[in-house]
C-alpha cells in the first residue's frame, strides 16, 4: 500500500488537493456573491438579503437550488457545438488558473513528492496566467456566437474586443515586476519582495526590497488592476453584460446552469485577480510587519482578530430574531473563538498559518474593492472604454515598463 | 510505456484528431475551433520536451491572439456553411493519395536518416528562459529588430485594408 | 524519454494534412487557416531538433515564425475582408474572372 501510494504519489496528492481547493474555491465564490449584496445594499443604504438565513447567510444555498431546478432552455437554431462549449470553456478556465498560484510559503514532502501549499510548482506560473487569460476571451465569443441573437452576438463582441484591447495593458503592467524578480515563478516573486527589517516597504507597490534592486510600482499596480477588472467583465466596465444597456450581453440566451456556469466563472476569474494583485504587488503571503525577532509578537495577529470577531458574532447570535438564527450564529462564533485560541495554544500552528493568513486577508481586501467599485461607480461608454485601453493605459504601461528598466539599471551601477 | 509516451500519444493524438476535424468541417467557425484544439495540444508537446516558454508563447500569441483574429473575421463576415461545389474530380479522387504519399515520402526520410542526427533522445531537461533571451538579444539581435519593423509593416498595412472606401 | 522520431513523424503527419486542407477547402478562411497548421508542424519540427541537438536557437526561431505567422495573419486576413466586400462570396473557385 505504502509502495503504491509512493509510486503514484505525483497523482495522488495533487487531484486530492485539486478535490480540496475546489470545494473552497466555490465554497468562496457562493459567499463572495452573499458579500456583495451586502455590501453594495449597505452602501446604497438598504439591507441585502437578510431573510434566508441568519443575515442572510443562506441565500447562497437558496441561489444554488434555484439554479439546479430552473428549467434549462436549448434555443432554437443555436450552433449546438460553440452554444455548449462556450460555459464549459469559461468556467474550465477560470477554475485552473488557480491551480499556480501559492497559497503559502511552506514546501513539505508527502510520501517522497515534494509540493507546496498550492497545487502546481511551476517554473512558468506567471506566463501560464496569461494564457489562460488570453484563452478567456474564446469563452465569450462563442457564447454571443452561438446563441444566434442580436443582442447576444453585439455583447459578445463588444465584450471579447474589450479583453483583447484590456490584456496588452494587463500583460505590460506586469513586466516591471518582472524585471525586480527575474523570474516568471510566482513564488519567485514573492519572495523576493522579503525585506526583514522594514516589512511592508518590501512590497513591489513600495519598492524597497533587501533580496533585489527594486524600484516601486505603484503605477504598474494601477494600471494592472484597472486592467484587470476591464478583464472579468466589472464595474465600471461591464457595458457588455449591463442589464440595463444590452439585456445581460452575451449570456442573454443561457440560463439556470450554463448561466450558473458563466457567474461562477465570473466571481473565481475575481478571487484569480484579487491573488495576482496581492502576489505580484503586495507581497502575498508576506507579513506587512518585520520578521525580526522583536517583532515575533504579531504573530498573534490572527487569534486578536479571530477572538473578538467570535465573540461580536456569540452575542449577536444570542439577540437573533429567529431560533435558527439564535442557534447557528453563536455556534459558528464560538468556533471562531475556539480557532483563535487554539492558535495561542498551539504555537506551531500559529507559526505556519501566518502565510496564509496574511494572504488571505489581503486577497480579501481586495474582493472588497472590488465589489465597493461595483456599488459606487458608474460604468463606461463602450468608446471611452476602448480609447481608455488604448490611447491612455497601454502608453501608461509602456512608459512603466521604460521607467523600472532605467531605474534597475541605474541602481545597479 | 512511461509517462512520457503516454503523455505523447493521447496529444499527438488530439492534434491529428484536431488536424482532420480541420478538413471534414463544414463550418469554418468549427474548423478554427479545431485548429486552437490542435495548437493547445502542441503547446502540451512543446511542455513535454522541456521548452515552457515557448508552450506559453504559442498559447498567448498562436492560440490568444491569431486564433481570436481568425473568429472575429469569421463572425464579421458571416461566413456560413461552405458550398458544394464539384468543378474538378481529377482533384478528389487523385489529390488525396497524392497528398498521403507526400507525407509518407516526408516520414521515411526522416526515418531513413534518423542515425545521422547526433542525438536521438531528447534529454527531457526544461530550457531556461534565461538561456533563450541571452540567445535571442545576442546573436539574434538583427532579426528581432527586423521583426519588430515587420509588426509595424504589418498593422500598417492591417489599418489601410481593413478600411472602408470614405 | 519520447525519441526524437515521433515529433518529426508527428510534424510531417500534420503538414501533410495542412497540405491536404489547402488543396481541398473552398473557403478562403479555411485555406489561411491551413496555412497556420503547416506553420504549426514546422514549429513542432524546430523545437524538437532544438531539444534532441541541445542548442536553444531552434526555439528562438519557433519566436520567429510565430510573430512572422502573427503578421501575415493580420494582413492576410485585410485582405480577406476587403475581397469579400467586393465579391460578397468566401468562395476561392468564384475567383475565376481571369479565367479563360
Amino acid at each position: 500500500m505504502s509502495a503504491f501510494l509512493t509510486q503514484y504519489a505525483f497523482l495522488i496528492i495533487p487531484i486530492i488537493k485539486i478535490a480540496i481547493l475546489v470545494f473552497i474555491v466555490l465554497t468562496v465564490d457562493a459567499y463572495l456573491t452573499w458579500i456583495e449584496r451586502k455590501v453594495i445594499a449597505h452602501i446604497q443604504a438598504r439591507w441585502g438579503p437578510h431573510r434566508v438565513g441568519p443575515h442572510g447567510l443562506l441565500q447562497p444555498l437558496a441561489d444554488g437550488v434555484k439554479f439546479i431546478f430552473k428549467e434549462d432552455p436549448l434555443p432554437a437554431h443555436v450552433d449546438k457545438v460553440a452554444y455548449f462549449l462556450a460555459p464549459f470553456i469559461t468556467l474550465m478556465l477560470a477554475l485552473t488558473s488557480l491551480a499556480v498560484i501559492p497559497f503559502g510559503p511552506q514546501q513539505f514532502t508527502v510520501f517522497g513528492y515534494r509540493t507546496g501549499i498550492g497545487i502546481a510548482e511551476v517554473n512558468i506560473s506567471l506566463m501560464v496566467l496569461f494564457a489562460i487569460t488570453a484563452l478567456a476571451v474564446y469563452g465569450v465569443a462563442l457564447a454571443g456566437w452561438a446563441s444566434n441573437s442580436k443582442y447576444s452576438l453585439l455583447g459578445g463582441l463588444r465584450s471579447s474586443a474589450q479583453m483583447i484591447s484590456y490584456e496588452l495593458a494587463l500583460t505590460l503592467s506586469v513586466v516591471g515586476v518582472l524585471l525586480i524578480a527575474g523570474s516568471f515563478s510566482l513564488r519567485e516573486i514573492i519572495v523576493k519582495q522579503t525585506n526583514p527589517h522594514l516589512g511592508f516597504l518590501g512590497w513591489n507597490f513600495f519598492g524597497f526590497s533587501s533580496e533585489t534592486v527594486g524600484f516601486t510600482q505603484i503605477i504598474g499596480f494601477l494600471c494592472f488592476y484597472i486592467a484587470a477588472i476591464a478583464e472579468t467583465n466589472r464595474v465600471p466596465f461591464d457595458l457588455p453584460e449591463a442589464e440595463s444597456e444590452l439585456v445581460a450581453g452575451f449570456h442573454t440566451e443561457y440560463a439556470s446552469m450554463k448561466f450558473a456556469m458563466f457567474f461562477i466563472a465570473e466571481y473565481t476569474s475575481m478571487i484569480t485577480i484579487s491573488c495576482l494583485a496581492t502576489i505580484l504587488f503586495f507581497g502575498g503571503w508576506l507579513s506587512p510587519f518585520p520578521t525580526t525577532p522583536f517583532w515575533h509578537f504579531t504573530y498573534y495577529l490572527p487569534s486578536v482578530i479571530l477572538i473578538p470577531l467570535g465573540l461580536w458574532v456569540i452575542f449577536d447570535g444570542m439577540r437573533y430574531e429567529t431560533v435558527f438564527g439564535r442557534i447557528v450564529l453563536p455556534g459558528v462564533g464560538s468556533v471562531m473563538v475556539a480557532i483563535g485560541a487554539a492558535l495561542i495554544v498551539f504555537p506551531v500552528v500559529n507559526d505556519n498559518i501566518q502565510g496564509v493568513f496574511w494572504f488571505l486577508a489581503k486577497v480579501f481586501t481586495f474582493l472588497f474593492i472590488y465589489v465597493w467599485m461595483r456599488g459606487t461607480l458608474p460604468r463606461f461608454r463602450y468608446d471611452q472604454l476602448m480609447s481608455f485601453g488604448w490611447k491612455f493605459l497601454l502608453p501608461v504601461s509602456i512608459a512603466n515598463v521604460i521607467l523600472t528598466s532605467a531605474v534597475i539599471l541605474w541602481r545597479m551601477h | 510505456m512511461s509517462a512520457a509516451l503516454v503523455i505523447f500519444f493521447a496529444l499527438a493524438a488530439l492534434a491529428v484528431i484536431g488536424a482532420i476535424s480541420l478538413i471534414l468541417q463544414r463550418e469554418p467557425i468549427h474548423s478554427a475551433l479545431s485548429l486552437i484544439v490542435v495548437m493547445v495540444a502542441l503547446a502540451g508537446l512543446f511542455l513535454l520536451m522541456g521548452a515552457e516558454f515557448v508552450a506559453a508563447v504559442q498559447i498567448i500569441v498562436y492560440g490568444g491572439a491569431i486564433m481570436v483574429l481568425f473568429v472575429f473575421v469569421i463572425m464579421l463576415l458571416n461566413a456560413g456553411e461552405e458550398e458544394r461545389t464539384n468543378f474538378s474530380k481529377l482533384a478528389s479522387y487523385a489529390g488525396i493519395p497524392f497528398a498521403l504519399v507526400v507525407t509518407g515520402f516526408i516520414a521515411a526520410a526522416i526515418v531513413h536518416s534518423s542515425s545521422a542526427l547526433p542525438a536521438a533522445m531528447p534529454k527531457g531537461t526544461l530550457t531556461d528562459t534565461r538561456t533563450l533571451s541571452t540567445l535571442l538579444f545576442s546573436d539574434f539581435v538583427y532579426p528581432f529588430e527586423l521583426t519588430s519593423f515587420l509588426i509595424l509593416v504589418a498593422i500598417l498595412g492591417a489599418i489601410v485594408l481593413a478600411q472602408r472606401e470614405n | 524519454m519520447v525519441p526524437t522520431n515521433y515529433y518529426l513523424i508527428l510534424s510531417a503527419i500534420l503538414f501533410g494534412l495542412g497540405i491536404i486542407a489547402f488543396v481541398f477547402k473552398r473557403n478562403i478562411i479555411a485555406i489561411f487557416m491551413a496555412i497556420e497548421l503547416m506553420l504549426n508542424a514546422v514549429n513542432l519540427a524546430f523545437v524538437a531538433f532544438s531539444q534532441s541537438l541541445g542548442k536553444v536557437d531552434g526555439e528562438v526561431f519557433v519566436l520567429f515564425v510565430i510573430v512572422v505567422a502573427a503578421a501575415e495573419a493580420a494582413v492576410g486576413l485585410g485582405i480577406i475582408i476587403m475581397t469579400a466586400r467586393t465579391r460578397r462570396t468566401l468562395n476561392v473557385e468564384r475567383a475565376d474572372l481571369l479565367k479563360l
